[in-house]
């Protein structure tokens, strides 16, 4: 059983270190998505030692815990005040961590509807590649003092810096939860998730997959009862199972060997011309396709349609991964990336070979 | 670090470079005369005026490139300017600057229903876009007090929020993409019309920024669909501590409501005397709680509301009955800047926010103060999202007195760090709260502000002095001064 501990001195050393010998590190707490993006040969330097939760008073929706805190016991805190993390992150495993899920960005089924990972990170306490401590952002919902440096760490695989804390928003689960399923094609289903979307419904999550749609509703009894009447279906039995293996990619779609594409669409974009099974989350806006098809292919059509397509899983981790920036943006990350580690020792290449 | 430094900008004439920009830009399309300068020289902070250059008014994306290809090419400064209605000089020319004004980027180019975005220019006034979509039972969200008349591009710049906020979040939690042009007259596309886009979350980082890297052209925006209702309960009590303790009491009910502020005395007394709004006026304090959402919804929530508010000595609570009732009862709220006019010469209004459970002791120590300096302060509060205004009333005509409310504006933000806040919750830093950064934020993090601001900007044109102050610089600054009760945008409302 581990214990709460503060080590931020000690992987400060660590990193000034780094800078010394000009050795790049790899960053890791729970390991739980390694599988994610390219490769990136550094030195192991794990921060999974610094854990601990800060601060927590659920009257102000606001948690601050250090980034090797285990998500677990993040979400059974707020469980225990009837609280929860909006974004639903996916944890892919025993280990997952607080450093490691916002690192990564990711969001679950209620994406859509509540909100990303980025959307509820309010402050972040970080070791920058000059090895200083830094604090952006606070425990506060509304700040708009400097830029908004918290969210940018959200999602940059830990490529700009080492996260140490982080403040979340945090939100009231719904009194009431309950899920639908209709008998409908892909595309009819994506036209109908996005007319939900356009009506005042307590939607919580819309799915698609194997002629079926998935609907999950939460909110008060009485709004529950309404909003169920108007939608009509079949009740779901055991929902929030489907929904958890939904997000933890426990489904059987996601049981495979072939490349794993993550397409990030506008949500109303009619079915894709690719070949494959395909998935879709956020009532239309995340499509999963498990596709033999070529790389080059799946972007091109992604692409055309105003998305980008991420190889999630069963890539080729020293191959491209995210989805190839362009000339100028590719300039202007690089740029961001050395105004943080002037001297590429944090991840390099783990998103991109040139950031 | 690089900043632009005056003394090194390139003194052509200005005519030269009024001819330069008339080579792509129409001959109106560039003032230089000091008469059509002067409508330009400050925005909604008026207390900072500065004749710029020249301002020049664009028509298209690619004139606004040029116009920042030339300025780099000249090393002069440029100050993006929306509507001009921000309240911390953020659109403040500069002597040796040129504005580049977006007022003529005001059309909305795309509306898509289904997908529940719009594609607007950076012009477009925040309430025409929920004008435009509210025939497809759709609206834009944030919605900041002067929202008639501020436009998106100074909303996307600030991140504004609005009284909404908590339930519905700020400018960044409701736009998709946004168009920019760097400084070097590179157009890029941030985000995407999907829900994130890939490489670092730019979107967030050009958000709040302040004009400081980049000249935003054009931004989709989200809609929402507008709620089936809306209810208003008021609830008044004998303490504020007991009306703050009932705001955190209907959060961790697991309430999020639309919109919570609170009021003390002062202020109640105040707006009631200004628009009879029907207060009562012995409480010391009132709580505005709306809730939103489909009607059984709503009418669970307010029940839930209301048992809540009476167990937390709510000495009287009031439901508005009609639609009239609930804008009667917002009506005091928002009257609470022009009531202060009315009250007083001139006020100023503060913009920090707290962690809601220091509510009572910063009351408490803001009275404290307010008797020390012998200064009024009247206290309207986002009650939701810890945001307070404290207006000081004071007359600028008594010798000193300005001085003493900037010491005493400063000492109540330095107090809102101290207790774990922040100095600008929504109105931006600008100018105006430039030096309590340096109580924000130590030096390192500016450092590594600066080092971001130059990955965007590497000579540092855009919007030089505002938002984050150079390591040497913490210039005594005021805030927003009304002067003889004369709003800046008389007809705007301010809450």
């Amino acid at each position: 059983m581990s214990v709460d501990r503060d080590i931020q001195e000690l992987l400060q050393q660590r990193v000034a270190q780094a800078m010394e010998t000009r050795t790049p590190l790899a960053i890791c707490a729970g390991n739980s998505k390694n599988f994610l993006g390219r490769e990136s040969d550094g030195e192991i330097f794990s921060v999974a030692d610094h854990r601990g939760i800060l601060s927590y008073e659920p009257t102000e929706l606001v948690l601050t815990a250090r980034s090797g805190t285990p998500l677990d016991e993040i979400e059974a805190t707020l469980a225990e005040q009837h609280q929860l993390l909006a974004f639903e992150p996916p944890h892919y495993g025993p280990g997952a961590t607080l450093g490691g899920t916002v690192a990564a960005g990711l969001s679950g089924p209620r994406r859509a509807f509540a909100g990303a990972c980025r959307d509820f990170v309010l402050g972040t306490g970080i070791i920058n590649g000059k090895a200083e401590i830094l604090h952006f952002g606070g425990q506060v919902m509304k700040n708009v003092a400097g830029y908004d440096v918290s969210r940018l760490m959200t999602g940059a695989m830990g490529t700009l810096g080492v996260l140490l804390d982080i403040s979340l928003k945090v939100l009231p689960v719904a009194p009431e939860q309950c899920s639908l399923s209709f008998s409908e094609n892909r595309a009819t289903a994506i036209t109908r998730m996005n007319q939900w979307c356009g009506r005042p419904l307590p939607l919580s999550a819309l799915a698609w997959h194997d002629q079926t749609l998935y609907a999950r509703l939460s909110g008060t009894a009485g709004g529950l009862q309404s909003a169920c009447k108007k939608l009509g279906g079949e009740p779901l039995a055991d929902g929030e199972s489907f929904w958890a293996g939904l997000r933890e990619q426990r489904h059987a779609f996601f049981a495979t060997s072939d490349p794993l594409w993550r397409l990030s669409v506008p949500s109303a974009t009619p079915p894709l011309a690719l070949p494959g099974e395909v998935l879709i989350e956020w009532g239309g806006a995340l499509r999963w396709l498990k596709t033999d098809a070529d790389a080059s292919s799946v972007r091109a059509v992604t692409a055309s349609a105003g998305g980008h397509a991420l190889l999630y899983r069963n890539g080729d981790p020293s191959g491209e991964i995210y989805h190839p920036l362009g000339d100028g943006l590719l300039r202007l990350q690089q740029r961001i990336k050395a105004a943080f580690d002037p001297l590429g020792i944090f991840n390099p290449g783990r998103m991109y070979a040139l950031i | 670090m690089s900043q632009a430094n005056p003394q090194t900008a390139e003194t052509r004439p200005v005519t030269d470079l009024v001819a330069e920009f008339r080579h792509f830009l129409p001959a109106e399309s560039v003032l230089h005369e000091a008469e059509d300068l002067r409508p330009f020289e400050c925005d909604g902070l008026t207390a900072y005026r500065q004749l710029p250059l020249l301002v020049v008014l664009p028509e298209t994306v690619e004139q606004v490139c040029e116009v920042l290809r030339v300025c780099s090419r000249r090393q002069l400064p440029v100050v993006a300017r929306g509507a001009g209605t921000g309240l911390s000089g953020g659109a403040l020319p500069l002597a040796n600057g040129v504005v580049l004004s977006l007022a003529r980027f005001n059309q909305i180019l795309e509306i898509d229903p289904l997908s529940r975005t719009a594609r607007v220019q950076p012009g477009v006034r925040n309430l025409a876009i929920s004008q435009a979509v509210a025939c497809h039972q759709l609206y834009y969200a944030p919605d900041p007090s002067s929202q008639i008349a501020c436009s998106i591009g100074g909303n996307v710049a600030e991140n504004s929020g609005g009284l909404h906020c908590l339930k519905y979040g700020l400018t960044v939690h409701n736009i998709l993409e946004v168009q920019v042009v760097t400084m070097d007259g590179e157009l890029l596309t941030i985000g995407g019309h999907s829900l994130d886009s890939p490489g670092y979350d730019l979107l967030a980082i050009l958000t709040g920024s302040e004009g400081l890297l980049a000249v935003i052209v054009e931004i989709t925006v989200k809609l929402l669909a507008v709620p089936e209702c809306a209810k208003l309960m008021l609830a008044a009590f004998a303490t504020s501590q007991a009306a703050g303790a009932a705001v955190g009491r209907i959060i961790s009910a697991g309430i999020i409501p639309a919109g919570l502020e609170l009021m003390d005395n002062f202020a109640i007394r105040a707006t009631d005397e200004f628009c009879q709004a029907g207060y009562p006026l012995e409480a010391a304090a009132i709580l505005l709680c709306e809730i939103d959402g489909t009607e059984p919804e709503v009418d669970d929530q307010i029940a839930m509301v209301e048992e809540l508010l009476k167990s937390c000595g709510a000495s009287e609570i009031r439901i508005a009955r009609s639609e009239l009732e609930r804008q009667r009862f917002w009506a005091g709220r928002k009257a609470a800047f022009p009531a202060a006019g009315r009250l007083s010469p001139d006020y100023y209004c503060m913009d920090g926010t707290i962690p809601r459970r220091e509510l009572s002791n910063v009351l408490k120590r803001m009275e404290a103060m307010s008797k020390d300096y012998k200064l009024p302060i009247m206290n309207v509060f986002h009650a939701g999202d810890g945001n307070l205004h404290p207006l000081i009333l004071y007359d600028a005509n008594h010798d000193g007195e300005l001085e003493r409310v900037e010491e005493l504006g400063a000492k109540i933000l330095d107090m809102c760090v101290e207790v774990g806040g922040t100095i600008t919750g929504e109105h931006g830093v600008g100018v105006e709260k430039i030096d309590r950064m340096c109580t924000q934020f130590a030096k390192p993090e500016l450092e590594q502000f600066h080092a971001l601001k130059a990955a965007f900007d590497e000579a540092g044109l855009l919007n030089p002095g505002k938002a984050v102050p150079s390591l040497a610089r913490c210039a005594e600054i005021g805030g927003m001064h009304v002067h003889a009760g004369q709003l800046p945008f008389p007809d705007i409302e301010r809450f």
